[in-house]
This record gives C-alpha cells, structure tokens and sequence, in this order.
C-alpha cells in the first residue's frame, strides 16, 4: 500500500486554494478542508506549502490540524468509515455495526484496508440520535445503520459520484 | 425529525415579517425589545441576548460596522442534541433573517455561521440558501435599500466538541487550536480578530424573526418568568417517539416522558453528557433556567441500562475532547475515567471513590472553560443517585 503524493499537483491545488480563500491565518481550517477533500490526509509537505502561504511555521500548521478529529496527518484510505461511539448509538446497536464493519472490511477500528481503500474509525455524536446507530462515510452521515445494511451502503459509496 | 410542533419555531411564519418590523426600529429599539421579551440563550448557558448585544456596544470607541461580527453558534456538539440540525436543514431561512436582526441592531455587517464539521452535508443547501436571500436583495449592501450592509460567510468546524465554547469557537475560525481563552476580555469587545463579536445559538437567532413578528409581550406570555417562551428539545435514547419536541419553558420531565412514550425509565440525561441526570423522583421538575437547563439534549435510559457503561462512556467522551490547556480538565478527566474503570474492574474503594468526589469539586472550580467545569456534573450526579450500582462488585467474579 504506497501512499505517494503528487508534489507538483499539491503545489498547484494549494496555490490555488490560498487564491480562492485568502492567505490570512483564518482561512487555515478551510485550506485544511480542501487538502482533506482531495487527499484524505494532509501530509507534511501539504503543512510545509500552507506554512509558506499563510506565513506561519509549519509546526503550526501542523499544530492545527492534529487538533481536530477530522483532521489526519497520517495516511488514511480513500473513504474513511466513522462510527458515533455516544451513549444514544450505543444503546441503539452500535457495536453490532462496528463488528459486522470489522468482519466486512477485515481490519480492526483504528486501521486501514490493505488496498487503501477504507479506513475505520470511530467519532463522536454526529447529531444523528433520533435516527442511530449513526456513522459517516467521508463526511456523510448514514442513519439507521444495522449490520444488515452495510454492504448497500458500502456499494453505494463507491457507485456514488464520490472519489 | 419534528415530532411536536409548539406555538413558535414550528408556527406558520410569513419569511421576512420579522425583519421588516425591526427595520421598521432604530437598532436600540429592536435591542430593548429583545429585551422586553427576556431573551435567553438556548445554547444552554441562557444568557440574556439583550444584556450580551449591549455588552457589544461599549466597547472602545470603534463604531466601524465592518469591525462587529454576528457569530452564530452551529457548533451543535452536546452529545444527545440535534435540534439545531432540524433548524439549519428545515428553517435555514429563519436564521439568516435572525442574523439580520441581529446585525441590524448591532450596526455590524459581518455574519459567520461556525457550522460543524459533522454537517458539512448541509453545507451546500446553506450556500443556496444564502444564495436566495442575496438574489433578493436581503443580503450584501444596501439591505431593503436602507443603507444597512450585513453579508454571511460560512466556516467549517472539524470535529472538537470544545469548539461550542464561544471562546473557543473563535480561536478555530481565526486558524488556531480550539483552545479557550481567559476571560475577561468577553468575545463581546474582544472577539474574531480582536474586534466586538457576539456569539449566538442557532435557536436563539431562528426565535428573533417571531419576536419581531409577533411582539415581544407574546413571546413573554409563553413559558415561566424567568424563562420566556419555549425550547427545543432533542429526544432520543430508550423512547418510542425520538425527534424533536418544541415546548414551553416549565413543561416537566414527567411531561415529557409522556409525551415521548417512554416506560421504565431508570435515568434521564437533561442537558447532555455535561447536564443534569435525573431520577425517577425528580422526574416533577421543570425544563427552565431556574429548575433544568439543557440546550437541548433529552436523552432516556431504562431499566435495562448498566449505569456503569453509561458512565463510562461519558468520561471516555470527555477524555478525549478535552482540548489540554489546563490540568484539571486534561488530567481530572483522566482520573475519572481511570475511577469508573476501577469500578468495572471491581476495584474502587469507598475512599477512593471520595477522593474521586473530592476532585469532582476542584475541576469545577479549577477548569478554566465549561467543559472542564462540568464534566465532573456526570461523575457526581451518578454517583449520587447510583452509588450502590456502581459500587456492587460481583462476589464471584472478584475472587
């Protein structure tokens, strides 16, 4: 599994992310969202150009991004898979989904598939309690979620229109 | 999902009335009757509006609009709350018109709604929704041709329950850690970049619009005295009718439960992980500032539920949203998750679990944000009503 960056492509997508939101320091999170949407990770060469734009050091950069959740400064796959761990999905039958996922993927929460593909990982309440077990799919929420559905739901994801 | 819809923010609403009546003020007319009508703040602080838009006025000689900010808070990270969920997919346009008012009565032209990261899916509809309103003319310069400019950006949140706090919210829209700030200086007169900023819920603002349309004096008739109007609860847990139930300010737990077909409750968890957790015997008590607050957050447990897994999941939460900068909070949390493991483990003595009630105490008054100084309220409150449940060690399994 080789999670090799396309340098060239890096620099031109954040030179032209800093045009579109500006080089001020207040626009770092949205940046950090942009370089998530196309690669799944910020790596730190990512950290390095932003640092330059924006003015700041890159261990700041890197400061902000290991802070939130949705951030990830390591490699993740394609489509990152996180489970709501909060009290109400739980109750709800989290952890029957979180087994089936483990059994369908093959790997444990915290890893990802050797082909790159998925990572799994857990999250904290989406906001989805009246509809639980919640989790999301690169940002997008599935409701309702049983062990039963989790192979629709998968196929959808790589039917979709998403990366 | 909407479940109960109350006499306000699910009421028939004739979209921009209310605007219009406020412009139809000067700003400090539409600040007293925000007022008048005692506004508080339904993030689950209840600050009054009027009191924190009139903070935002005294400060230090800066009248520039283009330096005031309207920020709302959509930060909605209070496990078991998702009201503001069904407001920003359902009622996105009662909040820009609330935002207007609000900016309206503060002479400010910058809006940010901080949305979090778990709505990103809502993003796009928001844009189209702000869209709409500028097309109108109702946002951008020149409003209504009154000379009043108000625009609204959009600023993604990434996954930091902290980030609620309004202190810290601003922190990661200026590009930082999520990590809160002393106080004082309020958000109020140092705020985004260092300019006057007031911070909103997302319900507070969607209330403005009604208020307007219908009068303050209406808005006050609803609810108790102290806590005008209504709020939205967000039900979920061991209920047979989950979703979203607008009720007055007053209406009891035992109300609500009924409401929600709920049987065999053990405990209910008002306010989120960070409220109030109550037994059966209090269950006569009031959704209102002066009784229960919650922002929200109304989550069921029943009689099937080990009190020990719910505890534990709760600190778990805690331990990992904590944002670090102060000792109590990063490490007390710790120390009371280590606590309720030893308990599962069979292993927390009666003095241990007292020191553990001790420490409660100094992250209260030791933490230096909210989220320090309440997660303890979990530990404490469940403590209090299930001492034995959580003490029981198994005699078998001990040896």
């Amino acid at each position: 599994m080789k999670f090799k960056i396309d340098e060239k492509k890096l620099e031109t997508d954040i030179a032209r992310w800093v045009k579109k939101h500006g080089s001020e320091r207040s626009a770092l999170i949205t940046i950090l969202h942009e370089v998530h949407n196309e690669y799944s990770w910020v790596p730190e060469l990512a950290m390095q150009l932003i640092a330059e734009h924006l003015g700041m050091h890159p261990v700041e950069v890197y400061g902000v991004a290991s802070f939130y959740l949705f951030f990830h400064v390591e490699p993740k796959g394609h489509k990152v898979i996180r489970v709501c761990q909060s009290i109400c999905c739980d109750i709800q039958g989290k952890r029957a989904v979180g087994e089936a996922l483990k059994e369908r993927l093959g790997i444990d929460f915290g890893q990802t598939t050797y082909d790159g593909e998925y990572t799994l990982l857990y999250t904290n309440c989406m906001g989805q309690c009246d509809q639980g077990p919640a989790i999301m799919i690169n940002m997008k929420p599935y409701t309702c979620v049983t062990p039963e559905k989790i192979d629709a739901i998968l196929e959808e994801e790589n039917s979709g229109a998403h990366k | 999902m909407i479940k109960r819809q109350g006499p306000i923010l699910f009421s028939p609403f004739k979209s921009g009335s209310g605007l219009a009546r406020a412009f139809a003020m000067k700003p400090e007319e539409v600040i007293h009757t925000v007022d008048e009508a005692k506004l508080r703040g339904r993030g689950g602080a209840g600050f009054p509006a009027a009191t924190k838009w009139r903070f935002a006025l005294t400060e230090y000689g800066n009248p520039d609009p283009a330096n005031r900010y309207v920020v709302c808070n959509a930060d909605e990270g209070e496990p078991g709350t998702f009201k503001d969920r069904v407001l920003l997919t359902e009622y996105a346009d009662l909040l820009i018109e609330g935002m207007l008012i609000a900016g309206y009565a503060l002479s400010a032209s910058n809006g940010i709604i901080y949305l979090r990261g778990e709505y990103l899916y809502m993003l796009d509809d928001l844009h189209n929704k702000k869209m709409e309103w500028r097309k109108a003319g109702k946002l951008g310069q020149n409003i209504d041709g009154k000379g009043f400019n108000f625009d609204i950006k959009i600023r993604m949140g990434a996954g930091a329950y902290v980030c609620g706090e309004e202190t810290a919210l601003i922190e990661s829209l200026e590009g930082h850690r999520g990590e809160p700030r002393n106080r004082p200086p309020f958000p109020v007169n140092v705020g985004f970049k260092g300019k006057p900023t007031i911070v909103n819920n997302v319900e507070t603002l969607c209330l403005l619009p009604h208020i307007f349309a219908n009068g303050a004096g209406w808005f006050r008739a609803i609810g108790t005295e102290q806590s005008t109007g209504t709020k939205l609860i967000s039900v979920a847990g061991d209920v047979g009718k989950p979703g979203v139930y607008e009720v007055p300010f007053g209406t009891t737990i035992a109300d609500i439960l009924e409401m929600v077909d709920a049987v065999d409750v053990k405990v209910v968890q008002v306010g989120g992980a960070s409220g109030s957790y109550l037994a059966p015997e209090e269950f006569n008590r009031r959704i209102c500032y002066e009784d229960v607050a919650t922002g929200g957050a109304f989550a069921v447990f029943n009689k099937k539920r080990r009190i020990l897994r719910i505890l534990e999941n709760i600190m778990e939460f805690f331990v990992e949203e904590s944002c670090g900068q102060c000792t109590p909070c990063r490490y007390g949390n710790e120390c009371l998750l280590e606590g309720v493991r030893k308990m599962i483990r069979g292993e927390c003595t009666e003095a241990y679990l007292d020191e553990l009630l001790e420490l409660c105490e100094t992250m209260s008054l030791a933490s230096k944000c909210g989220l320090g100084q309440s997660s303890p309220n979990a530990f404490r409150q469940l403590v209090k009503h299930f001492r034995d449940e959580l003490m029981w060690v198994d005699p078998i399994a001990a040896r």
